[in-house]
């Protein structure tokens, strides 16, 4: 019995083939697309926790002083004390134009790396003594093999595959060395076992501040927020991927209604038919999802380079290029496709379900009637008003998340009786009977589109939301290059001395020459660069505040008071008029908040004498060269010819920008790149509605063609009534797409980037979208109206033949 | 039970059914039911009916006085509020859903005005189909049925590309290869001509006479109605 009944079932796919089609490929666009992002998490995050693992960073208490690099001295006095202590020095190193993280570890204390074993048990070993003893040896990830092998001032390079692309390490004398920085520790780690009666932190070195593996800055922390956004992008094409599974079940099992009813009535119960939809579903959802994983698979595949490439750049975080395939990944995929597809059935399976077995066939009972509409425009209401209400009350990203996801869902709810208005509005307007059987027609028609129409609104919303985020961001971003970049030539000298011999042989020959002065220092919200800076008046005129105090320059270039960045003034919340604790002993008051987008880290800027009694001898290396622009690219020439100088460390700013804008580009190729792909899903999930709307459409026009319409006629109103509904909710999406702006710039991005940007509009854009969105339903609706203009008359007689 | 012990088992057969015949034993036993929709007046006040084995029935009765009403109960498509329905010895007030779905599957065949084919099925399959359900399929007797009905060049096509006497002659066919014990016909000629009519009840009249079933047929018509063993009119929600 239950092979005949699933035969009955399955027959019904093998008629509406194209019905299974638009299944499996919605099952699989849902899936796909939330993989491919939930890939690209995964191994970022598998990254970060293997470049951990990889340091042993992350696993033991450290030791630092906020004011700057530790000296030998204490590091001694420590061991001495009984402290046991491993020294770690570390630094950005630039070769070859790529600046690389110089980790020094004190070979012998250190916990033991997998690196290190590694190569000293590779083929090639060496004796271990070789690692301390000049020249040493660097040890690096195969990806610098290349970048490495043509330099001739550094030690031996060991490869391994256990380090974090972009991590030199080596030990700590060979970095003091190559960092310049002899004698200096960056860092202490307090290593396990530590003896009982040795004497406490603050009497041997009280300047000293411990910190917990917890609360040592962690990149996995700092990029959550990029993930988030990635994650609520991945959610979304899911939600418009499954109103395709959605409308496509509900058409299904409507059209099945007669076949269900039947075999009840042959006597097959609902418990047994139930089960059996129930498995038939899996089983499809385990077909699309399989698909889904694949297409997410290249998906991934194609865009982590360019998440890598970002957040590389963005947060100096490790993550390789490369993506495999993991088990529990595939599982999650599979699960996600099989709990997405019985989401969107349920309903429809319920209302089967509990389907009187006696009761007149009609697709029309199916479909919503205005009651329910009423019902899920109220639905829509509360869920819009409970997002907001949810971020006014509580705030913050996740609640960020709440107001995009109730404002995003609730107007998809409010659309269909939103369109339901207008186009009664319209209706009253019409005069003549065929006017007004086609506004009538098509809001009969709007249960079964409504569900296409909301994923377009969801994609539109999201695509005129993301891309004014995005334009808003670059037009911001590129005038505040133009402020930031002062400079028309940056100069990176290989020491203080040859520092000094450029800038005495440029000093005559341009306006001014501005020391670029920095050191690192250490923020209870993270690290701090705090930047020296000579009075120029550039600065005065160009600094980009975003809030300042009325004698901002002035109190800053006196040395009493400090600058910081927005990052620092978010995160911190500290503002004009807020006192900043540069180290135990210098606190200022703050002047002026600045915009620094593109940067993770907090940042602060004080006088050069300020800096020089913070942080005395903090070297000078860099510096700006302001010159008439006409004249940079030949004075960079001549500088390099004169010094000797490569390329790379003689910048002009037109470079400069070009490789900011490039990152920041990067930054959204990905969520442009969904973007675009949510936009296809809703445009798909029209022209299967219309498609699948079709075979209910006979009935409904055959009365009018056996009244006198011509079939060109009707082909010609199927048009009209896509594009019509495909505008009027284009027109819904605007209003929509802009408050996801304001969202995303002044909530999501503060939280996850912390700047928050000023919202430009960009009315041609949306005009191009709207064409782009009028082309795609017309595209949409061609197949239905040719297939309209080519329908033989018997057809539409058939109508009449039998009422079934 | 022993091999040996089969002379018993005839014996005990042969006895139970003279017990039957002797206390008049029905098929179908419709006994002071009444039926009542949700909000609205009663259909069925008080009805009493009969069908034995091997017996034709025509249920006439004005339109809306309850015939398909009480087709539907028969069929235990639908429960009624009141007194019983036994179906070969049955009581179709005591089952769940599932025992009713079970009692359609093995026992009875129905015939509906729309004859309520599976579209994406194709003629021989439908054929089969609730034979299969019922697993009592018998593919000589569906060949010979085919034939019977005049369907045999139509096995490969699909319902919506046949004409209506050919639909409900597929549907005629589907309902007794299943051999019931009792065929339930709504109005099964209402949509057709009549000359599709005249074959139509021809066939299912003698297909009857053949497996021995009992057959309850609603009509309008005094002509077909005619042609049963026994008629009876619905009125007022009584049997007139
Ligand atoms: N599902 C239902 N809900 C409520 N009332 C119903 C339902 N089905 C039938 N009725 C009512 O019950 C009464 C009997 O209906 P029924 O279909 O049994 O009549 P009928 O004798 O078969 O009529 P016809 O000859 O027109 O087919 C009618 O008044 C009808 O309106
Ligand atoms: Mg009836």
């Amino acid at each position: 019995m239950t092979w005949a009944t699933v035969q009955a079932l399955l027959s019904h796919w093998r008629v509406h083939r194209l019905q299974l089609a638009t299944l499996l490929i919605g099952i699989a666009l849902a899936t796909g697309l939330w993989s491919a992002v939930q890939a690209i998490n995964a191994e970022a995050r598998a990254s970060y926790a293997r470049a951990n693992a990889q340091l042993a960073v992350g696993q033991f208490d450290e030791l630092r002083d906020p004011s700057g690099p530790i000296p030998m001295s204490r590091y001694v006095e420590l061991r001495r004390a009984g402290w046991q202590v491993a020294a770690v020095l570390e630094g950005p190193y630039r070769v070859g134009g790529r600046t690389l993280r110089l980790m020094g570890v004190d070979m012998v204390a250190y916990p033991a790396l997998p690196a290190v074993t590694e190569a000293e048990q590779s083929a090639e070993a060496t004796e271990p003594a070789d690692m301390l003893t000049a020249p040493g040896r660097l040890l690096a990830s195969p990806e610098l093999q290349p970048l490495l092998r043509g330099q001739t001032n550094l030690p031996p390079v060991l490869i391994t595959s256990a380090l974090p692309p972009d991590v030199i390490l080596t030990d700590i004398g060979v970095a003091e060395r190559l960092l310049n920085q002899p004698g200096a520790i960056s860092r202490l780690v307090v290593l396990p076992n530590q003896p009982r009666d040795r004497l406490p932190l603050n009497q041997i070195a009280p300047e000293l501040k411990r910190i917990s593996p917890t609360t040592q800055v962690d990149t996995a922390r700092l990029t959550d927020s990029f993930h988030l956004n990635l994650s609520a992008f991945g959610l979304l094409s899911f939600a418009v991927g499954l109103f395709i599974v959605n409308g496509t079940v509900g058409l299904a099992f409507a059209q099945r209604r007669g076949m269900i009813r039947t075999l009840r009535a042959l006597g097959v119960s609902m418990r047994r038919l139930v089960w059996l939809i129930l498995t038939e579903l899996t089983v499809l959802a385990l077909i699309g999802g399989s698909l889904g994983l694949l297409l997410g698979f290249f998906l991934a595949g194609a865009l982590l380079p360019d998440v890598a490439a970002t957040l590389r750049g963005l947060y100096g975080a490790p993550v390789t290029g490369q993506l495999t395939l993991q088990p529990k990944w595939v599982l999650a995929g599979l699960a996600m496709a099989v709990f997405g597809t019985l989401l969107a059935s349920g309903h429809a399976l319920w209302r089967l379900s509990n389907m009187p077995l006696l009761e007149g066939p009609g697709v029309q009972a199916w479909q919503s009637n205005s009651r329910a509409r009423h019902i899920t425009a109220a639905l829509g209401l509360i869920l819009v008003v409970g997002g907001a209400f949810a971020y006014i009350s509580v705030g913050g990203l996740v609640a960020g998340f709440v107001l995009l996801a109730g404002l995003l869902t609730g107007a998809a709810l409010l659309l269909p009786a939103l369109l339901a208005t207008a186009l009664s509005a319209l209706a009253r307007t019409a005069r003549e009977p065929v006017s007004q059987w086609v506004w009538s027609d098509m809001r009969a028609q709007l249960p079964g589109l409504s569900l296409a129409l909301m994923a377009l609104l969801l994609a539109l919303a999201a695509n005129i939301g993301v891309s004014t985020m995005v334009s808003s961001f670059r037009l911001t971003f590129v005038g505040w290059l133009d402020q930031r970049l002062t400079a028309e030539l940056y100069v990176t000298a290989r020491d203080e001395d040859q520092a000094r011999e450029i800038t005495t042989w440029l000093r005559p020959q341009v306006d001014a020459i501005l020391p670029i002065r920095n050191v690192e220092l250490f923020h209870e919200t993270g690290p701090l660069f705090l930047y020296g800076v000579v009075d120029d008046p550039v600065y005065r005129q160009h600094w980009p505040l975003i809030a300042s105090t009325y004698s901002v320059w002035d109190d800053v270039m006196a040395g009493n008071a400090v600058l910081i960045n927005e990052q620092l003034a978010r995160r911190a919340s500290l503002w004009p008029g807020d006192e900043l604790k540069l180290s135990s002993k210098h606190y200022l008051p703050i002047a002026g908040v600045y915009s620094d987008y593109g940067n993770p880290t907090g940042q602060a800027i004080v006088s050069m004498a300020q800096l020089d009694q913070i942080a005395p001898g903090a070297e000078m290396r860099r510096f700006g060269v302001r010159m008439p622009p006409e004249g940079a690219t030949a004075m960079a020439q001549n500088v390099r010819e004169q010094f000797a100088l490569s390329p790379r460390v003689v910048v002009q700013q037109a470079a400069m920008k070009a490789q900011s804008r490039a990152i920041f580009e990067k930054t959204f190729v990905v969520t442009s790149a969904l973007n675009v792909l949510t936009l296809g899903v809703a445009g798909f999930a029209i022209l299967t509605s219309l498609l699948t709307l079709w075979t209910q459409r006979l009935p409904q026009i055959a009365p009018v063609w056996a009244l006198g319409l011509n079939r060109a006629q009707l082909a010609r109103l199927e048009l009209l009534r896509s594009v019509l509904l495909a505008a009027l909710t284009a027109c819904l999406a605007l209003p929509l797409g802009l408050v996801l702006a304001w969202v995303l710039l002044a909530v999501t991005n503060v939280q996850a980037f912390g700047w928050r940007l000023p919202m430009f509009l960009f009315p041609w854009d949306w005009l191009w979208l709207f064409v782009l969105t009028l082309l795609a339903a017309l595209i949409a609706a061609a197949l239905p109206a040719l297939r309209m203009l080519r329908l033989p008359p018997a057809d539409l007689l058939r109508v009449f033949a039998n009422e079934r | 039970m022993e091999p040996g012990d089969g002379l018993h088992w005839t014996v005990w057969i042969s006895a139970a059914n003279s017990w039957k015949k002797r206390k008049q034993i029905m098929l179908l036993t419709i006994d002071r039911v009444q039926k009542t929709y949700p909000g609205g007046r009663p259909v069925l006040r008080d009805v009493s009916l009969d069908l034995d084995q091997g017996q034709t029935l025509a249920l006439t009765g004005e339109s809306g006085s309850g015939k398909s009403t009480l087709l539907n109960l028969a069929a235990a498509l639908d429960s009624f509020d009141g007194g019983e329905i036994t179906l070969d010895g049955t009581r179709l007030s005591t089952l769940d859903d599932a025992g009713r779905a079970r009692l359609r599957r093995n026992q009875v065949s129905l015939v509906f005005q729309q004859f309520n084919l599976i579209p994406s099925l194709n003629v021989a399959q439908n054929l089969s189909f609730h034979a299969r359900l019922a697993g009592v399929e018998d593919t000589t007797w569906n060949s010979h049925l085919a034939e019977r009905l005049g369907l045999s060049d139509l096995l490969g096509r699909f319902p919506e590309n046949l004409s209506g006497g050919q639909q409900q002659r597929v549907a005629i066919g589907r309902a007794m290869a299943a051999r019931p014990n009792l065929l339930l016909a709504d109005e099964p000629t209402g949509n057709l001509d009549e000359t599709a009519s005249e074959t139509v009840l021809d066939l299912m009249l003698s297909l009857v006479a053949d497996t021995g079933a009992a057959l309850l047929l609603v009509t309008h018509s005094q002509k077909i109605a005619g042609r049963l063993d026994r008629q009876v009119k619905l009125s007022g929600g009584r049997i007139q």
